[in-house]
């Protein structure tokens, strides 16, 4: 039965800008940066120091605790250990590696092999050592997700709704690698033993569910699920919703609905890092928007700049106003394009002004549009009133902290409205009330 | 290259507060066309009047407390427009100025503008009139300058009118500039849906417990006939689909819409049956705007992974 998540909105896709027949492949960069910090947790310690020889795949940074580690994306020499921009916004500990164009790559780990013979700890190890993280944009660290839902998940998820307007990076790895995602989800679904391992996409990527559709057969117990597309579909808990009818509780993981969600692009490298041994060197990036002059999606070493990429795409249109990093309703912009893809950058959008930006002087109507498209049945036009006003007590009373920023309220707001960014102040509001 | 880096998201859909504003005065167009037909060309001349008035007394207003101009949300055409079509065509036209002037100045500015007011501009205006210039607001004449009474006023006695059905659909009776033709009116509403302007949930709420309740309490013989009048008579269709949906003064809730517009209806009828006039949309809507932000707080919608009731 086909189920509707609650809410939502129907934005311009402007899809079709970016899908090309396949990825084309990315000039490999002169240098790369690599990020300590491309998980959700503690940052990894640098394994290299300035000068040291580094292979392609090789280990360069891991720590303990929540934490996967990053590895070399190209072979050559480590000339800084320093702090450099990062795609969130912060400095974060980079290690540069000048690139030796040799390509020398560290061989394949010794563990890996065909999924069906190992035990479930081995395979959670090969996704740890490969820096496996959630690749749709969260940057969970996979084996952490996967292990807390052993036991639990009944129902395996693999994302490839990307239902952000312009992102077409999970498309393509649909429509030229949907064997490695499918594998990808027969080696999970071995550890976690779900009854059930559903693919999930939207109704608009027909070239990739036709692939999909003809490979099913080959792959036992993996189902395909077409949803009628709309933002935001792609969101865990808007997806467990439209596939399986249950809400995550307030406050908690997938994991209390029983599901266990992951994106294509992670299933795949799951796949490579079981089969093949390789660790996340390399990912497909969408670069897009009416301010590129040649949108198309890159297979991209990890640590590539912005700016390289960017000149790769053909380069920015004069008037750009915008680079953002992830799609156009949650993504963050950039000021720096020496900031590195990571390995949840799934889009590099590059945005003219907007004809329905922002106002001066904006102004609520109470139309209450902004509730009936919020897809966690909250009252954005509150949550904005009492952020104003200071009022912790009702914002906590609102359950302010259930909001996912994926911006449908402000999307849709006729007043234009900043609600996202004083909600989410309004978050800081009464995280600091309560630590008091 | 100067990026600019501001908040998510970074697109924004094409809805705008003026196109929702000028949507409402396109679909108000219908009735004051069949207003102008049965009337005669004062009726439009008494909502142009009303209309410029309010977007001068916005303008004023704004001038003379230094605070921006809002005339391009275009509300103020919606205000003026609408306390035009709650009028007689024969009112004289201070009163329409002042009664303008009013809802903007006073039921809008004064409560901290556009989406702050309390009370509906245009029908806390209309209240505002009753109570100064009841004969004027109440003396209907046909468009031969005939003073006749409304089908609302034989209801009273209580009686069916003798009007036909389709007159009081189509408008061929006396009444105020915007409140002859259910037709007209209705369909305004289809294209403020069709337009996602306003969700039916407030009209269909309102129109439907009057419904039931005429029919229930009905004052003749034949209930459908007394329903039926009663929809197509008087306010009750500009006051559900025009006035009870305004923005600032009705819940954003979907259930409090709901029990806004129940509470809309049961007012309007109650007044109908016990007021003093005729007439009771606009004492009922006014009341219910009072408790908007009530029922929004008593109707929040039930959060994300909590089942109905329980609290977390």
């Amino acid at each position: 039965m086909k189920r509707r998540f609650f809410g939502g909105i129907h934005p311009s896709y402007r899809k079709e800008l970016s899908v090309k027949a396949t990825p084309s492949v990315a000039v490999i960069p002169k240098q790369v940066v690599i990020p300590m910090l491309q998980h959700i947790g503690v940052p990894c310690v640098p394994l290299v120091k300035v000068g040291d020889k580094v292979l392609r795949g090789q280990k360069i940074g891991d720590g303990d605790g929540l934490c996967v580690p990053v590895h070399a994306s190209v072979s050559g020499t480590v000339i800084a250990v320093e702090p450099r921009p990062h795609p969130l916004g912060k400095l974060v500990t980079a290690v540069v590696i000048e690139n030796d164009f040799q390509d020398t790559t560290v061989r394949p780990s010794e563990s890996c092999g065909n999924a069906e013979d190992m035990d479930p700890d081995t395979v959670l190890g090969l996704i740890r050592e490969a820096g496996i993280v959630g690749m749709g944009g969260a940057a969970f660290p996979g084996n952490v997700k996967a292990l807390s839902a052993v036991g639990k998940a009944d129902t395996l998820i693999a994302n490839a709704c990307e239902c952000e307007p312009y992102i077409t990076s999970d498309d393509t790895l649909l429509r030229t690698n949907p064997e490695q995602v499918l594998r990808g989800m027969q080696i999970l679904s071995r550890v976690l033993q779900p009854k059930r391992a559903i693919l999930a996409v939207e109704d608009n990527k027909q070239e990739a569910i036709a692939k999909v559709n003809g490979l099913l057969s080959e792959y036992t117990g993996i189902e395909l699920s077409v949803l009628p597309t709309r933002y935001p579909q792609g969101a865990e808990k808007q997806l467990i919703q439209a596939l399986t009818g249950r809400d995550v509780l307030p406050g908690q993981l997938p994991v209390s609905a029983h599901c266990a969600v992951f994106n294509v692009s992670t299933f795949a490298a799951i796949y490579r890092a079981v089969e093949l041994g390789v660790p996340v060197t390399s990912r497909i990036v969408t670069v897009s928007g009416e301010a590129i002059r040649e949108p198309q999606n890159f297979i991209v070493r990890i640590g590539t700049s912005f700016h390289d990429l960017i000149e790769v795409a053909g380069g920015l249109n004069d008037s750009t106003e915008r680079v953002i990093s992830g799609g156009p309703m949650m993504g963050i912009a950039q000021s720096d394009l020496s900031v590195p893809v990571v390995k949840a950058t799934n889009s590099v959008l590059c945005l003219l002004k907007d004809r329905n930006g922002a106002a001066e002087n904006p102004v609520c109507l109470r139309c209450g549009k902004c509730v009936s498209v919020c897809p966690m049945r909250l009252q954005p036009l509150y949550l904005y009133r009492f952020e104003k006003a200071g009022n912790a007590g009702e914002l906590e009373r609102l359950h302010v902290m259930d909001c996912i920023e994926c911006g449908s309220c402000a999307f849709t707001c006729p007043g234009k409205l900043p609600l996202v960014e004083r909600i989410r102040s309004g978050k800081q509001l009464l995280k600091e009330a309560k630590s008091k | 290259m100067n990026l600019t880096v501001a908040s998510s998201p970074h697109i924004r859909g094409d809805f705008r507060t003026s196109r929702l504003m000028l949507d409402v005065v396109v679909a108000l167009l219908p009735a004051l066309a069949v207003g102008t037909w049965i009337l005669g060309f004062r009726a439009l001349a008494v909502t142009a009047v009303s209309m410029v008035s309010a977007v001068g007394a916005e303008w004023l207003y704004c001038k003379v407390t230094g605070k921006q101009n809002t005339l391009r949300d275009c509300s103020a055409l919606v205000t003026g427009m609408l306390l035009a079509l709650t009028l007689p065509a024969s009112v004289p036209f201070g009163i329409v100025v002042l009664g303008s002037v009013f809802a903007i100045v006073f039921a809008k500015c004064m409560c901290g503008g556009l989406g702050q007011n309390i009370f509906n501009p245009a029908l806390a205006a209309r209240a505002f009139l009753m109570l100064l210039f009841p004969a004027a607001l109440t003396h209907y004449e046909t468009i031969d300058g005939f003073s006749s009474a409304t089908p609302l006023h034989r209801m009273v006695m209580p009686a069916l009118p003798e009007n036909s059905l389709m007159d009081m659909f189509l408008g061929r009776i006396p009444g105020s500039i915007g409140e002859l033709s259910a037709l007209a009116l209705l369909l305004g509403g289809v294209f403020l849906v069709a337009r996602k302007v306003i969700s039916p949930k407030i009209p269909l709420a309102y129109l439907g417990s009057v419904a039931v309740l005429t029919f229930v309490f009905s004052k003749t013989g034949n209930p459908i006939s007394w329903m039926v009048y009663s929809l197509l008579g008087g306010g009750v269709m500009l006051g559900a689909i025009f006035m009870a949906t305004d923005y600032a003064t009705s819940p954003v809730t979907p259930m409090g819409q709901i029990l806004y517009g129940i509470g809309c209806g049961a007012l309007t009828v109650f007044f109908r049956y016990y007021g003093l006039f005729p007439e009771g949309v606009t004492y009922a809507i006014l009341l219910m705007n009072l408790a908007t932000w009530g029922i929004d707080r008593i109707t929040a919608p039930r959060r994300f992974g909590t089942k109905k009731g329980e609290q977390v």
